[in-house]
């Protein structure tokens, strides 16, 4: 991207979390994002800031979506991008996620882009090997890259975040997405509200800067945006809600429901979504949706984080084991 | 017979109540002599005197809780190296934890684990055994048999009997052999994926927390099933105040019940999880600060009888695992005296007290000899200095895994010299 050597440093070396950002941080990247969603817009949109990089995505969940976007903003950059298939590879024969990581070290890439599904394994990773490390989801920890899409989303369509009420909806207890938006939210002094079964919400939830909702009616009230979370199936046949159709029937979004969010309430979800669990169809195609949006400021993003991780102004510094 | 007379010395011997300066007097594998009387006492010809001005002697530890690799995982850890491990803590005595591989669960593996202390370690090896077979939870093993192969205890080790009709059967037929039956609680159910306190903390980090409740069901149902047989309960590790509520609420009623804590559970709290730091994944999981708390006034009222190391090897395969994936557990015998020294050092628990719980308490609850000086004992004791700091480096310990919770932590208390039955088997 042209002149990026007049926005600050980026003072991380990874992102492993929205945790370690200041507010300056978050706005940093965010306006990094604003030019990339502009190159991303262009009929020529490959660049040559990350030519000659070599970006490693290491997945250990499957996930269609967050993968193929970091290997587009990669490749957007003009890095050479590889793609660790888990599955089919000696992490399926006992190997640890150490070993994997100084194999893949050794073999001197740039930036490691990591999904797995144990909370930690980013950080772990990021104390063996020598290049930027950056968490693309572990377990129900961080996911930073998909909390910075969202506000990218929210600040695009609503301006500053400070003055903004977010209500987030769904399973929290389990949602890496969650603890990261409200982490990032908090920190933006946005107003942030959870809405769940309580059988969904981690202990201490009252202690994590949110106000928690009783009901949607409540969490919904005059909300400046809706964020839906995910439902794992498995989670809702028993276990921590007793049916799909009790669900929905109190936490699913429908129409009626958005009614008590501002008339021009975003509505959004990180995908894959659930419809007619978490969202109605009709929601979630309807005018109010940006989950197309959300992935495209996702490229974005990617995009955004990786160069301020590679910037070019702290070459010198070269490769710590 | 050797002589050797430990001079001017500042004896700490909890099973008589002495804190005095004087002499300990050890002719052969016994102690002679251990007090004031004794500086006056003239010494033996030929005997070896050793100025102990300003150091302190105690019994040895009695570290009735140590899980051990040997037999099936030598590479973690062997009644060997464990022993060398306790020699330099000042532990004289180990009780350890049937969860070998093979499990302890019948009288050849009681042998087997007598005879290869006999000839390969440096300390006392109590074994305990299986409270019923494989630690399956099922069956018992044969209580009378085991005792009398030399099986001090019974215990299911790292697991908790989920059939309350199996406790109580336990409970009631190990009345007629002797021998507590000690026990870990933690309802698998309840603590389900749980890896750490259940609280903000876990929270924040994204990892299942186990909740008090988890400890305390199964503790108050083994409390009440103690009452209702009349057997010797020993809740082996509790962590929370309210299972100290209970445990105190059982002893006051009368019931045979007595308690142990973990070292880490009186040294550490959750928030030293840090950014997922495996070697602090322990069971019970590390509890909130007002827990630990609640733990040492357990100690000094007497609820909580004795302390324990709850050493627990693990390798780096084991460890070196993102924080869910990684095994439970940590060494403790090296560490075990300098860090409950810490409780002496602050004003929180007088240094009899302290002493008492780390060595005569545990003997007796046991039935093993030690964790005293008086007279005719066996000669097993710690020459150590109170004051002399030192700090913890994984590559100074000794055991044959490095899975330390105190790396790096400054520890006041450092031992000089450990003797089993006479024979020096740690100098400084």
């Amino acid at each position: 991207m042209t002149d990026a050597s007049s926005l600050p440093l980026f003072p991380h070396r990874h992102l492993l979390g929205i945790r370690d950002l200041s507010p300056a941080d978050i706005e940093l990247l965010l306006d990094r994002a604003d030019r990339a969603v502009a190159i991303s817009r262009q009929s020529e949109k490959k660049t040559s800031t990350l030519r000659g990089r070599t970006q490693i995505n290491l997945f250990y969940e499957a996930s269609t979506r967050t993968q193929s976007s970091f290997e587009l903003a990669g490749k957007r950059l003009g890095a050479d991008v590889m793609n660790m298939s888990v599955a089919s590879s000696s992490v399926k024969k006992g190997e640890t996620l150490i070993d994997t990581a100084m194999t893949l070290n050794a073999m001197r890439p740039d930036i490691l882009i990591i999904r797995h599904q144990s909370a930690g394994a980013a950080a772990l990773l990021a104390q063996k090997v020598g290049c930027s490390v950056v968490n693309a989801g572990d377990g129900a920890h961080e996911h930073p890259t998909q909390a910075l899409l969202d506000a990218l989303t929210i600040r695009r369509a609503k301006g500053p975040l400070s003055k903004l009420i977010v209500a987030i909806c769904g399973d929290i207890l389990h949602s890496r997405v969650a603890r990261s938006n409200i982490m990032l939210l908090n920190a933006l002094g946005t107003q942030v509200r959870v809405v769940a079964p309580s059988t969904l919400l981690p202990s201490g939830i009252d202690r994590m800067g949110v106000i928690v909702a009783r009901s949607m009616a409540e969490g919904l009230k005059d909300a400046d945006v809706v964020m839906m979370l995910r439902l794992q199936r498995e989670r809702m046949e028993g276990a921590f809600v007793p049916s799909i159709r009790e669900y929905f029937r109190y936490f699913g979004l429908d129409a009626e429901k958005l009614k008590a969010a501002k008339g021009d309430a975003l509505v959004m979800h990180p995908g894959p979504m659930n419809r007619g669990v978490e969202i109605a169809s009709e929601i979630a195609d309807g005018p109010q949706s940006v989950i197309q949006e959300q992935v495209e400021m996702g490229v974005a993003v990617r995009m955004a984080v990786m160069e301020a991780l590679l910037d070019p102004r702290r070459n010198h510094e070269g490769r710590g084991a | 017979m050797s002589v050797t007379v430990f001079s001017k010395a500042h004896i700490v011997d909890p099973s008589r109540g002495v804190d005095e300066i004087g002499s300990v007097v050890v002719d052969g594998r016994k102690i002679a002599a251990a007090g004031k009387a004794a500086l006056n006492q003239g010494v033996p010809e030929g005997a070896t005197v050793i100025d102990c001005a300003g150091k302190t002697i105690i019994p040895g530890l009695v570290d009735a809780r140590v899980f051990i690799g040997e037999p099936g995982g030598e590479h973690r850890e062997t009644i060997a190296s464990a022993s060398v491990a306790a020699a330099a803590g000042g532990v004289t005595s180990i009780v350890m934890m049937p969860d070998t591989d093979p499990v302890i669960d019948n009288v050849a593996l009681v042998e087997f684990v007598l005879r290869t202390a006999r000839d390969t370690a440096s300390v006392n090896i109590f074994p305990a055994a299986a409270i019923t077979k494989g630690l399956e939870g099922r069956e018992m093993t044969e209580f009378g048999l085991l005792r009398e192969a030399g099986a001090v205890a019974y215990t299911d080790g790292r697991h908790t009997i989920s059939n309350a009709l199996v406790m109580r059967r336990a409970l009631t037929y190990a009345r007629d052999f002797g021998g507590v039956i000690a026990h870990e609680t933690q309802d698998a159910n309840l603590a389900s994926s749980g890896v750490m306190n259940e609280g903000l903390y876990a929270s924040w980090l994204g990892l299942s927390g186990i909740p008090r409740e988890a400890e305390l069901i199964p503790l108050e149902r083994d409390l009440a099933l103690a009452r209702l047989t009349g057997g010797a309960y020993h809740a082996a590790k509790i962590s929370s105040a309210m299972a100290a509520g209970a445990v105190n609420r059982a002893k006051t009623d009368g019931a045979n019940v007595t308690a142990g804590v973990a070292i880490h559970n009186l040294s550490l709290n959750e928030n030293d999880v840090g950014e997922y730091r495996t070697f602090f994944r322990l069971t019970p999981p590390l509890r909130a600060e007002d827990d630990r708390l609640a733990m040492i006034e357990a100690i000094k009222d007497g609820t909580i009888d004795i302390i324990v190391s709850s050493h627990d090897p693990q390798d780096v395969d084991t460890k070196r695992l993102p924080f869910a994936d990684a095994a439970a557990g940590a060494i403790g015998l090296e560490t075990l005296l300098g860090a409950a020294l810490r409780l002496y050092h602050n004003g929180d628990v007088p240094l009899l007290r302290l002493i008492e719980t780390l060595s005569t308490a545990p003997a007796r609850l046991f039935g093993l000899p030690g964790g005293t000086l008086k007279p005719g004992a066996p000669a097993d004791l710690a020459l150590i200095d109170l004051d002399e700091p030192w700090i913890v480096s994984e590559s100074g310990l000794r055991s044959r895994s490095k899975n330390t919770c105190f790396e790096g932590a400054r520890l006041q208390g450092k031992v000089l010299q450990t003797m089993v039955a006479g024979r020096t088997v740690f100098s400084a």
